[in-house]
């Protein structure tokens, strides 16, 4: 009897020890905070050129915040931004109104947690961030520390988070593949029954399928097509690098599309991309392009060369290339000195559509800014020059992309050329880049909304929510 | 000449592509250097109660069109709406600042493609639109037609058009299927480390589990559960049902023990008072009722309940449609002295929310009766009363189309009848839209504010 009555007292002390431990446990969870706090980001999905805001409130006012925002690629490498804040009198931080004290931001930064992502301290050197599946979002956790924090996030409990969704594609936007022509592209049509304007979308000499700005391209209205030029299945497979016709199929590949309008197509080129754009522009008998944007790049060229006589025509000039002391490689003196050689750089003076040419000051991989000086010179001289308007940013590098991406200063890369494994300097200041790629991308979309959906109608080229 | 064959997908399970078959043969010469209008409505995914804001642009001056919207529902039933717009000088229409001068709204309405939604000409009666996978977002087309037109929006190709989808959860809200104790039901934990305050949701009497407002409170930060309160394995459904689900609430690691409130629509709402109440057990940290109330026979179980609305079924009218009005059974009902709730044992605060023109339940009348009580105990400072005028019994999350009439499976005769709701749309989708912000003031001031947070932070 003795012993079923200690036990079942054992069992009361017990219960009452476990539920005392429960209660101090919740009561010592709530004395930390971490139940009131509320993060909230508006929207919670929202296309990547979208701006969103960060709200944290219910924390005591004046208290000292740190915010977080994390995100794990598709290559398994995480990258991470975080800023300090202060709550105001109303126990409340607003990212879009209140200035960063510190982080990998400061100052009042709306979209810093996104375009000051870095790679996360024990990183592998010289990555860079670039979305392949662009039919998922691309997924950030935000979240709040107490205090100013500047390490080992993963470490510390968080006081709230959330997570946010970032895509390339709006929804009814439509991905189709293109092999026709023996192509190696990717189409990507707007919702709707159309027909839209068309866009040809040119990377550099990276190579391969890149398809996240045409699929957002294609979110803002226009049919646009991801064109691998440089590492084809073609090419992939005989060895043999394409040559201009490959750029001329693409195009009639649109032309005849029937959610095309033929007559409103346009050339959009990063780069090397740049290059293939100008030529193509100017030259090309098939291609009547609407308009063209090119973007870090340079009409030096040799102008009746294909794609493979082109990169040669940069292997011939191999010993300009530089290297630094954190042995970083500097191609922008392959194009320099400007020739005065008419074979040399494509005739601009003969352009007869509108041009954007949206160029980085400090762009240390190509001499873009002084092959934009040069081409308006060109072309105020030929009279052509009020086709011509340049974007030119003070501190910007290479890589301008579409807004609120990380900027990177120099990474791993290799071009199809050399194919040799290098550092790439592609210069820049990370505020000056990113507020450049935020400017030159809403100029890109008016420049573009203007001339392929502009014309027969008056102009309609707000985009205010942008 | 146009041909166009729309067929739409559903999102495939991966997330982002929708498929749609067009045929269309090549536009007339003259009109293929013309571009056409553009459509874009932002937010393009948004969670159901934000607002959108939708513009086109490129269209002609002072042109005439109207704007459609339309969603192909899991029921494969098609709802639709239009409001009939003229561009401006830039050859522009905003429909959050223009008005509209026809269609299924009328004005300054921002949301109106939305709360004016419903069935297409030909559709099936009683119809009621309500998202059962809450997992995948509700899409709608929104596009652009020329000229002021009323039908027939399938059978012509619109000028432009967007896509747009509208989520009850928003990401990182983890969705947790519930069966332990006897209970059913879904748990919905919102994104982060977590403790959040719990919400117990109870939907009306015709059972099942209703999952759509237990994820959006999710999204707002609330742990919510959803419970299918009468298919259980207890005897006395919904009561024990109720009592062990709150406390699987309470008890989750997800959320503060103290802060659990109860949000009940309908019969949900009658057994939120019940347990603020009468129970000893289930202690609701604060209520939001729905049009319900306090009517409740005395120690009756829920067979009981039915069987006193049984003995007053030949109050039951029908209006001119034939649908069925239950208001003056329940005002039998809630004649009758005794079969009423001791509200003036509540201790919590309580929202009600009700609607003037509810055909279903006399919410008003009973909600006044339950002041006057609870006044009288001394409690009246816990009580707020929100009543719209116009407005049906079934008050749901905002930008929701309004059902007057829908059809319904009775759980006492199993007959298939159509229930008269209530309400005319506007005032409805008002009352939506102005309670749901109220009513999640209520539960932010008083689940989360009321935790202070330490000094020593």
């Amino acid at each position: 009897m003795a012993s079923v009555q200690s036990y079942t007292f054992g069992c009361i002390i017990l219960h009452v020890l476990t539920y005392q431990l429960f209660y101090l446990s919740a009561q010592s969870r709530m004395d930390r905070g971490h139940c009131c706090v509320k993060l909230s980001v508006k929207p919670s999905r929202g296309l990547m050129d979208e701006k969103f805001i960060v709200l944290v409130q219910n924390v005591p006012p004046g208290f000292q915040l740190t915010i977080h925002a994390l995100h794990k690629c598709e290559d398994g490498h995480s990258w991470e931004a975080f800023a300090h804040y202060t709550a105001n009198a109303a126990g409340t931080v607003n990212v879009s109104e209140d200035p960063s004290l510190g982080g990998t931001f400061s100052g009042v930064e709306q979209m810093g947690l996104l375009w000051s992502l870095r790679p996360v301290p024990g990183s592998k050197p010289a990555l860079r961030m670039r979305k392949e599946n662009v039919q998922t979002p691309m997924e950030v956790a935000i979240s709040g520390y107490q205090g100013h924090q500047t390490e080992g996030f993963t470490d510390q409990v968080q006081l709230a988070g959330t997570v946010v969704e970032r895509w390339y594609m709006a929804p009814g936007v439509r991905r189709v593949p293109i092999t026709e022509g023996g192509l190696t592209a990717t189409l990507f049509l707007p919702p709707g029954p159309g027909p839209f304007p068309g866009l040809l979308d040119l990377w550099g000499g990276g190579g391969k399928l890149v398809e996240y700005r045409a699929a957002l391209l294609a979110s803002h209205g226009f049919a646009s097509l991801a064109l691998d030029y440089l590492t084809p299945k073609i090419t992939i497979e005989t060895g043999k690098m394409v040559d201009n016709s490959y750029f001329e199929t693409a195009y009639r590949v649109l032309e005849q599309h029937p959610q095309i309008l033929g007559s409103r197509i346009a050339m959009l080129g990063l780069s090397f991309g740049t290059s293939i754009t100008l030529k193509m522009a100017v030259y090309s008998k098939v291609m009547k392009l609407r308009c063209a944007v090119s973007i870090s790049g340079s009409h030096v060229q040799p102008i009746h060369g294909s794609v493979e006589q082109m990169l040669n025509a940069f292997n011939e000039n191999a010993s300009k290339i530089r290297i630094n002391e954190e042995n970083q490689v500097i191609c922008r003196d392959l194009t320099l000195p400007i020739p005065t050689e008419p074979a040399l750089k494509v005739d601009v003076g003969r352009l007869q559509c509108p041009l954007l040419l949206v160029v980085g000051e400090d762009d240390q991989n190509w001499a873009a800014y002084e092959a934009a000086m040069d081409i308006k010179d060109m072309m105020e001289r030929a009279g052509n020059s009020h086709l011509l308007t340049i974007l030119s940013y003070p501190n910007a590098g290479h890589l301008i992309e579409p807004p609120y991406t990380p900027h990177v200063r120099a990474s791993a890369y290799r071009s199809v050329n050399t194919h040799e494994k290098i550092v790439a300097l592609w210069g820049g200041e990370t505020v000056a880049h990113s507020r450049a790629q935020e400017d030159a991308w809403r100029k890109t979309l008016v420049f573009l909304r203007e001339h392929l959906y502009g014309g027969r109608n008056p102009g309609a080229t707000s985009l205010s929510h942008l | 000449m146009w041909s166009v064959h729309f067929a739409t997908q559903h999102l495939n399970a991966s997330g982002s592509t929708w498929l749609s078959e067009t045929k269309i043969s090549r536009r007339l010469s003259t009109m293929s250097w013309t571009a056409p209008p553009i459509v874009s409505v932002v937010p393009s995914r948004a969670l159901v109660d934000e607002k959108i804001k939708v513009v086109v642009e490129n269209l002609p001056p002072g042109s005439p069109v109207t704007l459609h919207s339309l969603h192909h529902s899991e029921d494969k039933d098609y709802w639709e709406a239009y409001g009939h717009y003229f561009s401006d000088h830039r050859g522009m229409v905003s429909v959050a600042e223009d008005l509209s001068f026809g269609g299924t709204y009328t004005g300054k309405e921002a949301m109106g493609l939305l709360w004016s939604m419903r069935p297409v000409p030909g559709s099936r009666q009683g119809l009621r639109l309500r998202k059962k996978d809450v997992c995948s977002p509700m899409l709608v087309n929104i596009s652009v037609h020329s000229g002021h037109i009323a039908e027939g929006f399938r059978q012509r190709p619109p000028l432009a058009s967007a896509l747009i989808e509208r989520w009850y959860m928003a990401p990182g809200v983890q969705r947790i299927s519930i069966k332990e104790r006897g209970v059913q039901g879904t748990l919905f934990i919102p994104p982060g480390p977590g403790p959040f305050p719990g919400l117990l949701d109870l939907w009306g009497g015709s059972g099942g589990l209703v999952e759509y407002r237990s994820s959006l409170m999710a999204s707002h930060g609330f742990t919510s559960l959803a419970l299918d309160y009468l298919s259980t394995d207890y005897e006395d459904p919904p009561f024990s049902s109720v009592e062990k689900a709150f406390a699987i609430l309470k008890g989750h690691p997800q959320v503060i023990p103290d802060r659990v409130g109860i949000f009940g629509l309908s019969f949900g709402s009658i057994l939120a008072i019940f347990f603020a109440a009468e129970s000893a057990t289930v202690k609701p940290f604060c209520c939001v009722c729905v049009n319900g109330n306090h009517i409740y026979p005395p120690g009756k179980s829920f067979k009981g309940m039915n069987q006193e609305l049984l003995k007053n079924f030949n109050k039951v009218r029908v209006d001119e449609n034939n649908h069925q009005i239950w208001r003056d059974m329940g005002r039998a009902i809630f004649h009758t002295p005794s079969n009423k709730l001791d509200v003036g044992k509540i201790n919590c605060p309580m929202l009600l929310v009700n609607g003037v023109d509810d055909q279903n339940w006399p919410t008003v009348e009973s909600s006044e009766d339950m002041a006057d009580r609870m006044n009288a105990a001394g409690k009246g400072h816990l009580l707020t009363r929100l009543e719209y005028p116009d407005t049906g019994h079934l008050i749901e999350p905002p930008f929701s189309p309004h059902f007057r009439a829908t059809n319904f499976t009775g759980w006492a005769t199993k007959e298939k009848v159509i229930l008269l709701w209530g309400g005319q749309t506007k005032p409805h989708s008002d009352a939506q839209e102005d309670s749901w912000r109220k009513i999640l003031a209520f539960l932010q001031h008083h689940l989360y504010s009321s935790l202070t947070p330490k000094a020593k932070m």
